[in-house]
């Protein structure tokens, strides 16, 4: 094991993918990926790792050069954020149809309008069903972690699905942490070549991508759904082999003092960190609140989340996008129905914040736990937090 | 790679060296094979069978959804017998971006057969000119080994004959229908290859499949270009066109007989006709009057089209006569 580095989290990034010996990048640049395309390019320019770079004239271009790629059994790579996500649309459901294992770093922002180009998850929220694995790191040690790591869980050859890895925008990408890298030879140790269940090769010519009448489409959709779902179980293997070998433990639903806990806090991504101090100081002011954070968001953990929540009397989810004209933000709506059926489940308070930038200091935090009981009154389903009205 | 070098006389209906002809020189091997679903007589399909011929087995197509994509592949059957992906609508070119990249650098490493393998694109004109555009002009601009070929049938035949950009002028579509308030379709075809001439792209051509030899040689010259190369393939939709099955070749023939499609190439900067100027062009009425598209065209706007017909050739012969190729222009 090497010695912590201090890196920008969006350049570790990028120093993880080329750990991980990809054959072909596209990226196209766009706020705040922006550095994990630059330097990417520059450990490929700098020949550090044999690999094509294609520079797509768009993000459309850009994951469909990967997946063609990727059709041809190289191991590929491409990272976006925002309306780079959304221009990527069309082709996004394509990928996991054509069982491409894509893998994609997303740093993470919000969606226009008005443009925006701070972090929030709007962007992937808009694309949830596409059916692409989803990842959220934490901090940037878990960034460059979970990049290995999905290149091994899409690979695999029960899974063959693409994956996103996301990170906030700036709050993750572009902050400097202290890292810890493995090295070359424990990389290649975890995670063995991509071999392709079918490639694009004259030697075995297949055809990829064919049309799929009435009589065929329903039973391609479940086969990808049951594929998805039964992804959890690759996903906790890899990770349990990660822990093995380097000591950090990855789970779908990761929990920060929630022993005799009445309250939860629920988070995803960065704000985890945030959320951990403010969970300090309520524990500190006798507040029995704990806080559970989401890292495996597709195929979601139903019952990591049933478990995790039981014993508690009220959740309090936080949501960084907002679902406009619905039941609340999408990770409480997913919540809410992972609990439906369940015996003594909490009662739930929603709290859309953070939206495109806006700062959620340790103080919002305690605020939303101790207003938690009032918002529950007020009969609304969700509330958007700390509006100037 | 050797190219063929019959080149029969079709004005006069002459053919030299008959041993040499189609028959006899071309690759029996089907690589896209019968049985799929296009309409009789469809050029498109012709036109891709007679390419894959000239292409041979070591090679990767990628192709934009349409027409061609739609007959060949209703799962789980397949007429190509060459590897195959097909993405989306838009994306062709950028998906043999990434299949060129991705078998150079796997064969670069070892992890494949140390074989030249060719990499197409292929799409209908609405897959290239207008949707694709943006991505084909990514992909020629950056300059991948990668032929692309444009199957022109002049309309979204697909989604059921709406006009696209490379829709002649004066044609009834379902989006620009012919009414007493409209021609049809008001706007010239878009010249695409002109536009990849402008990308350098070291070889560009235009082709038929009523001309399959011509068609197939450049088609094997196009493979040979280590870097981008474009052909642009006028395809007969008799469906589209409101033509019979039957008339298929000879409505080929006749596009580039009336001077409306002159089949011509342009390596390293150099134009060519490739097949030879008629004495004089063919009145653009012997081609439109077996098309029910052009059914209600009036005096006046086939007047026009003649015209501009007229005029695109002698741009064209100016063209071949005066550009030099970019070799000539160094020395
Ligand atoms: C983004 C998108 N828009 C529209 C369509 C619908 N569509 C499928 S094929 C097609 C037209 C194909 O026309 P062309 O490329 O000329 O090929 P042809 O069918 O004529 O051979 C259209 C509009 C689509 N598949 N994707
Ligand atoms: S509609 Fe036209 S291009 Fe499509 S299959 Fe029929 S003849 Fe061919």
């Amino acid at each position: 094991m090497t010695k912590p580095v201090g890196m920008e989290v969006a350049v570790a990034a990028a120093e993880a993918v080329a750990l991980c010996n990809i054959d072909v990048a596209a990226c196209y640049p766009i706020t705040p990926n922006t550095h994990i395309a630059e330097h990417l390019a520059d450990i490929i320019a700098d020949g550090r790792i044999d690999a094509e770079y294609i520079t797509v004239e768009s993000e459309h271009s850009a994951l469909s050069a990967v997946m063609g790629a990727s059709g041809t059994g190289a191991r590929t790579f491409t990272a976006t954020s925002s309306q780079g996500l959304m221009y990527m649309h069309e082709i996004l459901p394509i990928t996991p149809a054509m069982r491409l294992p894509v893998v994609m770093g997303l740093g993470n922002r919000a969606v226009s309008g008005p443009i925006n180009i701070w972090n929030d998850h709007s962007d992937i929220m808009l694309q949830r069903d596409s059916g692409w694995m989803s990842i959220f790191a934490d901090n940037g040690q878990e960034a460059v972690d979970m990049f290995i790591q999905a290149f091994k869980i899409a690979e695999h050859p029960d899974v063959l699905m693409p994956i996103n890895v996301n990170m906030d925008g700036f709050q993750l990408t572009h902050v400097v942490e202290p890292i810890v890298f493995p090295t070359q030879a424990q990389v290649n140790k975890f995670l063995p070549p991509y071999k392709p269940f079918a490639s694009l090769h004259p030697d075995h010519p297949v055809s990829m991508g064919t049309l799929g009448l009435p009589e065929i489409y329903t039973e391609a959709v479940k086969a990808r759904d049951v594929v998805l779902v039964n992804a959890k179980k690759v996903i906790l293997e890899v990770w349990k082999e990660w822990e093995k070998m380097f000591g950090r433990k990855y789970e779908p639903v990761a929990s920060y003092k929630t022993a005799g806990a009445e309250i939860l806090l629920l988070t995803m991504g960065s704000m985890g960190e945030t959320a951990e101090m403010a969970v300090d100081a309520l524990r500190k002011k006798g507040v029995k609140v704990g806080l559970l954070k989401l890292k495996l968001w597709r195929p979601f953990p139903y019952d990591e989340i049933r478990k995790a929540v039981r014993g508690a009397k009220t959740l309090v989810v936080t949501d960084r996008a907002v679902s406009y004209g619905g039941p609340g933000g999408p990770v409480c709506s997913e919540i809410r129905a992972a609990l439906y059926d369940q015996p003594n489940r909490p009662e739930i308070v929603n709290y859309i914040i953070g939206l495109g930038g806006r700062d959620v200091r340790v103080e919002d935090f305690m605020k939303m736990v101790e207003g938690a009981p009032k918002a529950k009154k007020s009969g609304d389903d969700y509330q958007i937090y700390g509006v100037r009205e | 790679m050797s190219t063929l070098t019959v080149t029969p006389n079709y004005a006069t209906g002459v053919v030299s060296n008959f041993d040499l002809f189609a028959g006899k020189l071309v690759d029996r091997e089907e690589y896209f094979s019968c049985g799929h679903r296009a309409c009789q007589g469809c050029g498109e399909a012709l036109a891709i069978r007679l390419m894959c011929k000239a292409l041979g087995k070591e090679t990767v197509i990628a192709n934009a959804t349409g027409c061609m994509e739609v007959i060949s592949t209703l799962y789980p059957t397949t007429a190509w017998k060459l590897p195959w992906i097909h993405v989306a609508f838009p994306n062709a070119a950028a998906v043999g971006s990434g299949v060129e990249a991705g078998l150079k650098v796997m064969r670069r490493k070892g992890r494949i057969p140390d074989r030249y393998v060719k990499t197409v694109a292929i799409g209908g004109d609405g897959g290239t000119v207008d949707i694709g555009l943006q991505a084909l002009s990514g992909a020629m601009e950056r300059g991948h080994d990668m032929l692309y070929v444009c199957f022109d049938n002049e309309a979204y035949m697909n989604t059921g004959i709406q006009r696209s950009s490379a829709t002649p002028f004066g044609a009834s579509t379902t989006t620009a229908p012919a009414g007493a308030a409209s021609p049809g379709n008001r706007t010239w075809k878009k010249n695409v290859p002109e536009i990849m001439v402008a990308h350098n792209v070291p070889y560009v051509a235009t082709a038929c499949h009523s001309y399959p030899i011509d068609f197939m040689n450049k088609v094997k010259k196009a493979r040979a270009v280590k870097g981008p190369a474009y052909i642009h393939c006028l395809a007969v939709c008799p469906t589209g066109w409101r033509a019979e099955s039957k008339d298929c070749i000879k409505l080929g023939r006749l596009a580039v007989e009336t001077g409306i499609f002159p089949l011509y190439e342009v390596e390293n900067g150099k134009y060519r006709l490739t097949v030879e100027k008629p004495e004089k062009l063919r009145p653009v009425t012997d081609y439109m009057k077996m098309q029910g598209r052009f059914r209600h065209l009036g005096k006046e706007e086939i007047g026009y089209f003649q015209e501009r017909v007229n005029l695109e050739f002698a741009k064209l012969m100016n063209k071949v006569e005066c550009i030099q190729s970019w070799d000539e222009l160094k020395g």
